[in-house]
């Protein structure tokens, strides 16, 4: 996984609450046995004028040109401004892989949904709760000045503006110390194999019926 | 110490707790789809690794298989070929599967509790948000992302941060008509999306008792919607009777065994919740949404809401959006509302409950002539072989709905079945969002009596008043 330490970069302002995991990347992708390559249909319904299918060419789809991804000055984004409850719905990882894929590699939000919150953890994205008073300003601060930039420090647990402002935010250390390190989880929770086997052992002697 | 439901089964899955308060938590289920696993199963390819414990997971493809011309098998290649990654994959490591041509095959959050395949006290997962259907056995059933599949598949183990747990308290009787689906949205329109959100949700209350297993499902499956980790009801009778005998559950001895463990899976008297929630189950009338979020949701005798009344600026632009997505405006009766499809199916409404009371509302009627298409999808081969049984497929095809073979079908469109931009839906599915059932789509959420009903009068109405319509 691609570590995440600190990031000075782009920002675009997704101004709307309750974005589900459906509008980030619709069900005809899903089809994919991959992980990579959703990028180009992230917000497909919302970015192009015409119904996107799977693994086809982007670059002469007609666009909507008043969606926030279209339009020049966000171009290059890796950092992205959204409401309250972003990620909501279904828990198909394509949402991040798609996000990703885009190049955007840091969400700041109110609030996330639960299981979109933890598939960012696994594919090096970092998911920034932000309380609303801050939200707004950096909602402002985004739309009113093009170019605009934030600086992400993970080990610091900071967001800086450009003018200097410091937000702080909550993550759980492990979740840090994995994103900072890149580090495949499945290789670390196998060093405890023998806390399994040993739990399997007890639990086999407590409920049998649970390992037919 | 008293502790929560949640709380029993959880202490009885920690492998290890560390410092930072992560858990390791042992997971007993893994149900698989085509959809969030090929990915996980390529990881474990990559890595060389194997599944931990191959009988823990069970895999059934339902998202991509057609409900029509089933003779012709898969048509569309990019849909076939994940159906085809399953197969192999699940041959290759030794993993159960029901496949395509086997009756046990369907929905994966239908078959599981039907199969026996969850139990109370249960840690199940699956790389599908309505993993949450099956806390209604008491089990801690989380929907997990493709990584965590392959987590769970190479070490039978989450890392999880223990939530918060809620109770919703439903009490008194649920008025006639009132069905698992309503109770859901409307513990959705009162708490919101997000209400949820870092909380285990226990539903308890003697109108949460009163309902049968499969209302109960309905209800837990719906809790996702909620914004919850899950939703879980405690083990009783209904509970104890829902599980005998299915094919994989316990005999013998090992029945006894576990049937008196299951019988401990309560909340203690004297538990302590981080947040309770009390609502009147008479206060409940059938409901249906009206936007393009669950909690955009309302009874049928009432109207659109009003711009005005919204809480704040954002929630207002959420309503400016979803009425404008809609071809709805404010203060609209919900009765007033005609439909152009109807979809009976998805791991909500899928059971042979919900297709007796859509059954019984459609007897002897005729769908709509504004209704373009009325489906029923069973959620698994046993379902629908049940439902033939007791006649139900007739009762359907003779009013003129369309009778399906199983799979999630519209409730997501990722197969053929779906919405034309603009066509306007009564589901029984659980998601309302932009798009869901097909780009441009409009979905409204309601229960499989309110859905019938709108086909047969072409428009939404109070299936409390059936009688008096028919």
């Amino acid at each position: 996984m691609q570590a995440f330490t600190t990031l000075e970069g782009l920002v675009v302002p997704m101004d709307r609450a309750n974005v589900d995991t459906d509008a980030i990347i619709p069900k005809q992708f899903l089809k994919s046995i991959k992980r990579t390559g959703y990028g180009p249909f992230l917000f497909d319904e919302w970015r192009y004028e015409d119904v996107g299918q799977p693994e086809m060419d982007c670059t002469n789809r007609p666009i909507r040109k008043d969606f926030v991804l279209n339009q020049p000055r966000y171009q290059g984004a890796q950092i992205m401004l959204a409401r309250e409850n972003f990620g909501c719905g279904s828990s198909r990882e394509h949402a991040p892989w798609a996000i990703v894929d885009y190049g955007v590699s840091c969400v700041i939000a109110p609030s996330f949904a639960d299981i979109f919150y933890n598939n960012c953890f696994k594919n090096g994205i970092l998911p920034v709760v932000l309380s609303d008073a801050e939200m707004d300003v950096l909602f402002v601060e985004t739309e009113s000045n093009e170019g605009y930039k934030l600086n992400v420090d993970l080990a610091a647990q900071t967001v800086t503006t450009p003018n200097g402002q410091v937000f702080g935010f909550e993550v759980d250390e492990f979740r840090k110390h994995c994103l900072i390190n890149g580090l495949d989880d499945i290789g670390l929770t196998l060093q405890q194999a023998d806390k399994i086997r040993t739990y399997e052992e007890k639990r086999q002697q407590e409920a049998p019926w649970l390992f037919v | 110490m008293a502790e929560t439901l949640f709380e029993k089964v959880w202490n009885q899955h920690v492998v290890n707790e560390t410092d930072d308060g992560s858990v390791l938590l042992y997971i007993d289920r893994q149900l698989v789809h085509e959809v969030t696993s090929p990915q996980a199963f390529e990881g474990l390819r990559i890595a060389g690794r194997k599944p931990w414990r191959t009988s823990a997971s069970v895999a059934t493809p339902d998202h991509n298989v057609p409900t029509t011309g089933l003779e012709h098998g898969i048509t569309d290649p990019v849909a076939r070929t994940q159906v085809e990654a399953l197969d192999s994959n699940c041959e290759e490591f030794g993993i159960t599967e029901f496949k395509m041509d086997d009756i046990r095959q369907g929905i994966v959050h239908v078959v599981g509790p039907e199969q026996g395949l969850v139990l109370p006290g249960m840690t199940v997962v699956c790389g599908d948000s309505h993993t949450s259907t099956h806390g209604a056995l008491a089990a801690i059933a989380v929907g997990i992302g493709t990584s965590e599949v392959e987590h769970v598949l190479a070490t039978q183990t989450l890392i999880q941060q223990k939530p918060k747990v809620m109770r919703i308290n439903v009490e008194g009787d649920l008025p006639a008509g009132i069905t698992g689906k309503d109770v859901a949205l409307f513990i959705i329109g009162k708490i919101g999306t997000a209400g949820g959100t870092g909380y285990a949700i226990e539903f308890a209350g003697s109108a949460i008792r009163a309902l049968s297993m499969e209302g109960r499902m309905s209800l837990c499956n719906m809790t996702i919607e909620a914004g919850a980790r899950c939703g879980m009801v405690a083990v009783d009778d209904v509970t104890i009777d829902y599980v005998k005998g299915r094919p994989y559950a316990p005999v013998g001895e090992a029945w006894n065994q576990a049937e008196a463990a299951w019988r401990t899976l309560q909340s203690d008297d004297d538990a302590v919740f981080d947040k309770e929630v009390h609502l009147n189950a008479a206060d409940i009338v059938p409901q249906v949404t009206w936007g393009t979020s669950p909690e955009m949701v309302v009874s049928i005798v009432d109207n659109t809401p009003n711009l005005a009344d919204a809480r704040d600026e954002v929630q207002r632009e959420g309503w400016t959006r979803a009425f404008e997505y809609m071809g709805l405006k404010e203060n609209t009766p919900m009765q007033e509302i005609s439909v152009d499809k109807v979809f009976i199916g998805s791991c909500t409404n899928a059971r042979i409950e919900d297709f007796r009371a859509a059954a019984a509302i459609a007897k002897g009627h005729k769908v709509a002539d504004n209704i373009k298409l009325a489906m029923v999808v069973p959620g698994s081969g046993l379902v629908k072989a049940q439902a033939e049984s007791e006649g139900l497929d007739k009762i359907f095809t003779d009013a003129g709905f369309e009778w399906r073979a199983p799979g999630c079908s519209m409730c997501l469109a990722m197969n053929a079945d779906r919405l034309d931009a603009g066509e306007r839906c009564a589901s029984t599915s659980n998601r309302n969002f932009e798009g869901r059932q097909g780009a441009g789509g409009r979905t409204h959420l309601v229960s499989p009596a309110m859905a019938a009903a709108a086909a047969i009068k072409g428009h939404f109405v109070d299936v409390r008043n059936w009688k008096e319509n028919a």
